[in-house]
């Protein structure tokens, strides 16, 4: 064969080769609506809970947990409705896994109140003995910087402008460290002294969290 | 081709390279011991910097980037040069080639161990990382190209070709995969959104595993199993067809890897199809691999280096059966997610590349060195230890996989759920312990490998002529 004496020509075609397949399964789906697909129900992300989506992929929670409910029935049935491709719309990057070490959590939102998170990401083993998780307690001894939160915000596209940035992160910290928030005394208790009036990492997290898949049940219900 | 003359060949980068590899081997299995440790004992989650979130992406970095490119350049370098019969253009370029990656693969590790991950599957890396990588992939196709254009042997082996198409997809599919902006100097955001970046990372994430752990290693088997044997290649023919399948239907096949998510149906549907047909040329290797050893299957009991191919080539063979399998939609759903698919990815790295590396490690070494291979019982050692390591391990993460696929699926007779999670993971700790095991006798075989190798190096009774 004569382009086995040309390196260039092969090197061409190789890539001529490589970019078919590429073209019609990758680069064509990015300008296709399918895989874009917009709710006016689906919220982007606090300045606060991408800050803590920020620490989740940090810490690398996405090795263990998935954020895709598929829809077959055991499945929904464990987790909850199936994943919609509109609930991503602002997912850079996606987090949707390859491996269950761990439950998924893309409806894990308004499960369980902020006291369980703060105990169990504390002590996973505290609350289910045989737990592999390992613990996090010490997010909660890391004041959460805020310093590029709307440098985020903006390049992410949320449309926030500083002040709306700010009254965000305010609003946040108000609401942890209000005397009556529900979980105050689990908060507290694996919160240092001198962080317990401001956010820490542990808040940010838990504040992400809990924002999975809850707009998504407002969508459904509209339906 | 004789092995006289070969002071004129750049072999010190060879060598270099070889010795980094093994290496990040040698570091990216103790870590992949810690975590296997962690996921039945999580008492070993010390520091944050030792939290198995962490370490999981550096032990796949460290094994693919790290010990898997390193094992490659040095290779390709070789190869390249043998199958040219010239030096390499740029001596050196390819020695700042190889600071630069050691450089960068060391940084990426702490950057790793210090949770700047960008989360996207063997794309970890941060932003400024990712340039370094770029960077020194294109100081390595320039060498191969600048050493190809002006080489002496007119027709370009089956082995070239394989260099030839990495080189180029590697580099598409690197830049794609990790267009990002950045925030800081360690933080950026990918520039896809949810179903896009899905696709574009599992387009990569799959493309990236084909284009370092199959094509290289295709031109490794190509080149190092006849010089070894003495024989030639069976089928010249089926070479070429298998290469040019190969490369074609690979990037159809990514989002396989994202089964019943939300990503637009029809493309999960042409990944199955695609998945299917890859069957044909990954098996065009593997018929053309056996079928060169007809009428001297005698070498598998005489020649040690036979049944590090043989074997690997095998896996190669299973695993490629396995993949398609695993991608039809119903027994997906069964499957992913679970360790069923941790076992499928080191079937085909602890057995097919590693043991494909290691004979071509054994064949070369010693001819760079103008020496012989300091131990061939040593060497039989190796063979059995991460066999054994790694069919134990393999074995052992398939049942752990089906157990729990049929625990997240079994209901009681009123259909509710018979099992709540932590039940499903619990049940695993036996396969976990066990799978520790198998990798501790792994890695074991491993150490010899390497002891093996440097002693040969150390050796060199022939330095004087050299």
């Amino acid at each position: 064969m004569g382009i086995t004496s040309k390196p260039v020509v092969f090197a061409v075609l190789a890539a001529v080769v490589i970019l078919i397949g590429t073209t019609v399964t990758v680069f064509i789906p990015l300008f296709m609506p399918s895989t874009q697909p917009v709710s006016a129900y689906i919220k982007p992300y606090t300045a606060v809970e991408q800050e803590g989506r920020d620490i989740y992929m940090r810490e690398g929670c996405n090795n263990c947990h998935t954020q895709t409910v598929r829809p077959l029935r055991t499945e929904v049935l464990r987790y909850g409705e199936y994943s919609k491709p509109e609930e991503f719309a602002y997912d850079r990057p996606f987090l949707w896994g390859s491996r269950r070490t761990g439950p998924d959590l893309n409806r894990v939102g308004g499960k369980y109140p902020d006291s369980w998170h703060y105990k169990h990401l504390d002590s996973p083993q505290s609350m289910f003995e045989k737990s592999n998780m390992p613990p996090y307690g010490w997010l909660a001894k890391n004041r959460l910087d805020t310093g590029y939160s709307f440098k985020k915000t903006s390049i992410l596209g949320y449309g926030y402008s500083e002040s709306d940035v700010r009254q965000q992160i305010d609003q946040y910290r108000l609401t942890v460290t209000d005397e009556r928030y529900p979980s105050k005394d689990s908060r507290e208790k694996i919160t240092p002294v001198e962080l317990r009036k401001q956010l820490t990492e542990m808040d940010a997290l838990i504040a992400y969290l809990q924002k999975l898949g809850r707009d998504v049940k407002k969508m459904e219900a509209a339906k | 081709m004789n092995e006289t003359g070969s002071e004129k060949y750049n072999f010190a980068i060879v060598r270099g390279f070889a010795f980094s590899a093994l290496f990040w081997l040698v570091v990216g299995l103790l870590v992949g011991l810690w975590i296997a440790f962690e996921m039945f004992n999580p008492a070993l989650n010390l520091t944050p910097w030792l939290s198995f979130g962490r370490l999981r992406v550096v032990h796949t970095n460290g094994l693919g980037l790290g010990f898997g490119l390193a094992a490659i350049f040095a290779t390709s370098y070789y190869i390249l040069q043998r199958l040219t019969r010239i030096p390499l253009l740029f001596p050196r370029l390819a020695q700042a080639h190889l600071y630069l990656f050691n450089t960068v693969i060391a940084l990426g590790a702490l950057s790793l161990f210090a949770g700047m991950n960008t989360t996207k599957e063997y794309a970890e890396l941060e932003w400024p990382l990712d340039i370094g990588v770029v960077v020194f992939w294109v100081m390595f196709a320039i060498n191969v190209f600048g050493t190809l254009i002006k080489r002496k042997e007119k027709q370009m082996y089956i082995s070239l070709w394989y260099i030839i198409s990495m080189t180029v997809a590697i580099a598409i599919l690197y830049i794609v995969n990790n267009l990002e902006i950045p925030v800081t100097l360690f933080k950026s955001y990918t520039v896809y959104a949810g179903a896009n970046d899905a696709n574009v990372e599992w387009w990569y994430g799959h493309n990236v595993v084909g284009f370092i752990f199959t094509v290289p290693i295709l031109a490794m088997f190509y080149y190092f199993l006849p010089k070894s044997t003495g024989l030639p290649i069976f089928s010249h023919r089926l070479s070429i067809v298998s290469f040019w399948a190969l490369n074609f239907a690979y990037l159809w096949t990514g989002a396989h890897h994202l089964m019943l998510t939300p990503l637009p149906e029809w493309i999960q549907t042409v990944a199955i199809a695609f998945s299917i047909f890859l069957i044909a040329p990954s098996w065009g290797s593997v018929v053309n691999g056996y079928y060169t050893l007809q009428g001297n299957w005698d070498q598998m009991r005489t020649n040690y280096l036979v049944k590090f191919f043989i074997a690997g080539i095998t896996f190669y063979g299973l695993q490629t059966l396995q993949g398609p399998l695993q991608g039809l939609r119903t027994l997906n759903a069964f499957f992913h997610y679970t360790d069923w698919v941790v076992g499928h990815v080191h079937m085909g790295t602890m057995g097919w590349v590693t043991m494909v590396i290691s004979a071509s490690f054994y064949y070369m070494i010693p001819r760079i060195t103008n020496t012989e291979i300091y131990s061939v019982k040593l060497a039989n050692t190796h063979f059995w230890l991460i066999l054994v390591g790694q069919f134990t391990w393999t074995i052992t993460m398939w049942i752990a996989g089906i157990q729990q696929g049929a625990m997240w699926k079994a209901t009681n007779p009123d259909g509710s759920l018979m099992y709540n999670f932590l039940d499903t993971v619990t049940s695993l700790y036996p396969y976990y312990k066990l799978r520790f095991g198998a990798g501790v006798v792994y890695f074991i075989g491993i150490l010899v490998f390497v002891w093996n190798l440097i002693m040969t190096v150390r050796k060199q009774p022939n330095q004087a002529e050299a």
